[in-house]
């Protein structure tokens, strides 16, 4: 009964969100402000980490079809079919969810607590318009393009894992890369990235905007946040991938 | 004028304030006052328009709270600025861009005259070079008086106030006390403060509405406050030895 009355608090929590801005100069200058701390700044990490997985994916893979009847092209192509069906829009999203989700749940918690929202409040202004709405667009538009980086650095990493091992060569990897290209996965995965983006946003600010209590309670629902939108993200994964792919 | 008459509020079946009834007058400095849990600040919030009330009317100059229109109601938002007790500061932006929120986001003024508007009430707050730093960066008494800052730079027709002494050294305390009386005079606007502090009371307060459970037990002036039998009144504000004292001393002045 508690999990329908969130929910619905959240459906009520959205219909605020999607409201026409108060003043469009402000909302611009916010919005490229969520778009500089939710993307720019998670550049560095999606990076790293697809690099780094993207090389061992391929070491997983060339270990793992180690047989003279398995042609070693296969090493990139599933390195490749890996990383830009799952790894890069599925669990770049869960990374995302514990960097930027507990971002937006503790600094809008931390808002809350500090009556910095009863403030907005006072002074005529749509919180939930002004807080959420530039978070949810930021991340609409950039997390796209940070999935396609994560696809990229994924086999990249590959590529060099290869060069480092010694365990295929770069050869047979560029090929695997290329071969079976259907540009429809680039499509699934993101649109995945896009609906991923909503959730991420939208479930911490749900958490951030209705804290109650001190700093403890403030990190106790940055937890919830991350676990929920991470529990969430699987969920819409599966089905997804069952109406995309199916 | 501000009118209260009779209002309710509950929360979960229980009601926290049983038909309150007051008035605010213009250029007045009013104080409430009561212990924790008497309904201070769910009575200062329903008069922000924070809580909605069950049952009663609060008129601001004639526009009752309840009747009016999204619109009409963010105008009225327009003409309300409130001092929260710990600053409510927007940490992520500099004091200047604090202070300058509320003309970015209703009016269409230049950029120059905004930023001229802001020096000018960071002057009347006697403030100087903090244009530039942090709200974390500022001292408590600085803070609340940043926030006094932000609360009249629209030049607001109400001002309310939660606890603007709480964690400020009494000498701190009397600055700001005395910096939001001379604004009440000098703005002509209606002041309401929530407060604990019975320096304040006896200091500023022109008008002081003691509530008790949620009732409006008592309500006087600074001077007739000292003279009041209300048993409530007389427990609650002279519980310590100093104010005890100093209410004898008074009642023997004047007697």
């Amino acid at each position: 009964m508690n999990y329908l009355k969130h929910i619905g608090k959240y459906f009520i929590m959205l219909r605020q969100v999607f409201k026409k801005p108060q003043k469009w100069s402000v909302f611009r200058e916010l919005l490229f402000r969520e778009i500089d701390d939710l993307g720019l700044k998670s550049m560095g990490i999606i990076m790293f980490i697809s690099f780094f997985v993207g090389g061992v994916v391929a070491i997983q893979t060339a270990l793992n079809v180690d047989s003279p009847f398995i042609p070693k092209y296969l090493i990139g192509f599933a390195t490749k079919r890996g990383i830009i069906l799952e790894f890069a829009p599925t669990f770049m999203s869960i990374i995302l969810a514990g960097k930027v989700g507990s971002y937006i749940t503790s600094s809008m918690g931390t808002m809350r607590v500090t009556e910095q929202i009863d403030a907005l409040e006072v002074m005529g202004i749509n919180s939930l318009n002004y807080l959420v709405l530039p978070k949810i667009l930021a991340a609409l538009f950039f997390y796209p393009i940070l999935i396609l980086l994560s696809m990229f650095m994924g086999i990249i990493g590959g590529y060099y894992a290869g060069l480092l091992t010694d365990l295929f060569y770069s050869e047979d990897y560029i090929y695997g890369i290329q071969l079976d290209f259907d540009p429809y996965y680039i499509k699934y995965a993101l649109t995945k990235a896009v609906v991923f983006a909503f959730v991420i946003t939208t479930i911490p600010a749900y958490h951030g905007f209705y804290v109650k209590g001190g700093s403890l309670e403030v990190g106790r629902a940055s937890t919830k946040a991350v676990v929920w939108t991470s529990i969430v993200i699987i969920l819409l994964n599966y089905f997804l991938t069952q109406m995309l792919l199916g | 004028m501000i009118e209260v008459k009779d209002l309710y509020k509950e929360f979960n079946g229980s009601t926290v304030l049983k038909g309150i009834s007051t008035t605010f007058e213009k250029g007045k400095t009013n104080m409430i006052i009561g212990q924790s849990g008497s309904g201070k600040t769910v009575f200062l919030k329903c008069l922000l328009g924070l809580h909605i009330p069950e049952k009663g009317i609060i008129s601001f100059d004639g526009r009752i709270q309840s009747e009016l229109g999204i619109k009409e109601r963010r105008q009225l938002r327009q003409d309300m600025g409130m001092v929260f007790q710990g600053g409510a500061l927007f940490d992520s932006l500099t004091i200047e861009e604090n202070i300058l929120f509320p003309l970015k986001m209703f009016t269409d003024k230049s950029k120059s005259e905004m930023l001229d508007r802001v020096n000018a009430v960071l002057n009347r707050v006697k403030l100087e070079n903090v244009n530039n730093k942090f709200p974390a960066e500022l001292s408590g008494g600085m803070q609340k008086r940043v926030a006094i800052a932000r609360a009249i730079v629209m030049n607001p027709k109400y001002l309310f106030c939660d606890e603007p002494n709480s964690g400020l050294d009494p000498r701190t305390a009397t600055v700001i006390d005395n910096l939001i009386q001379e604004i009440t005079d000098e703005y002509q606007i209606i002041t309401i403060i929530n407060s604990h502090d019975m320096n304040s009371v006896m200091e500023i307060g022109e008008k002081i509405i003691f509530l008790k459970n949620g009732i409006n037990a008592w309500e006087g002036t600074n001077e007739e406050i000292f003279e009041t039998e209300n048993e409530a009144v007389v427990e609650f504000v002279y519980s310590s030895n100093l104010f005890k004292k100093v209410r004898e001393a008074y009642l023997s002045k004047t007697k």
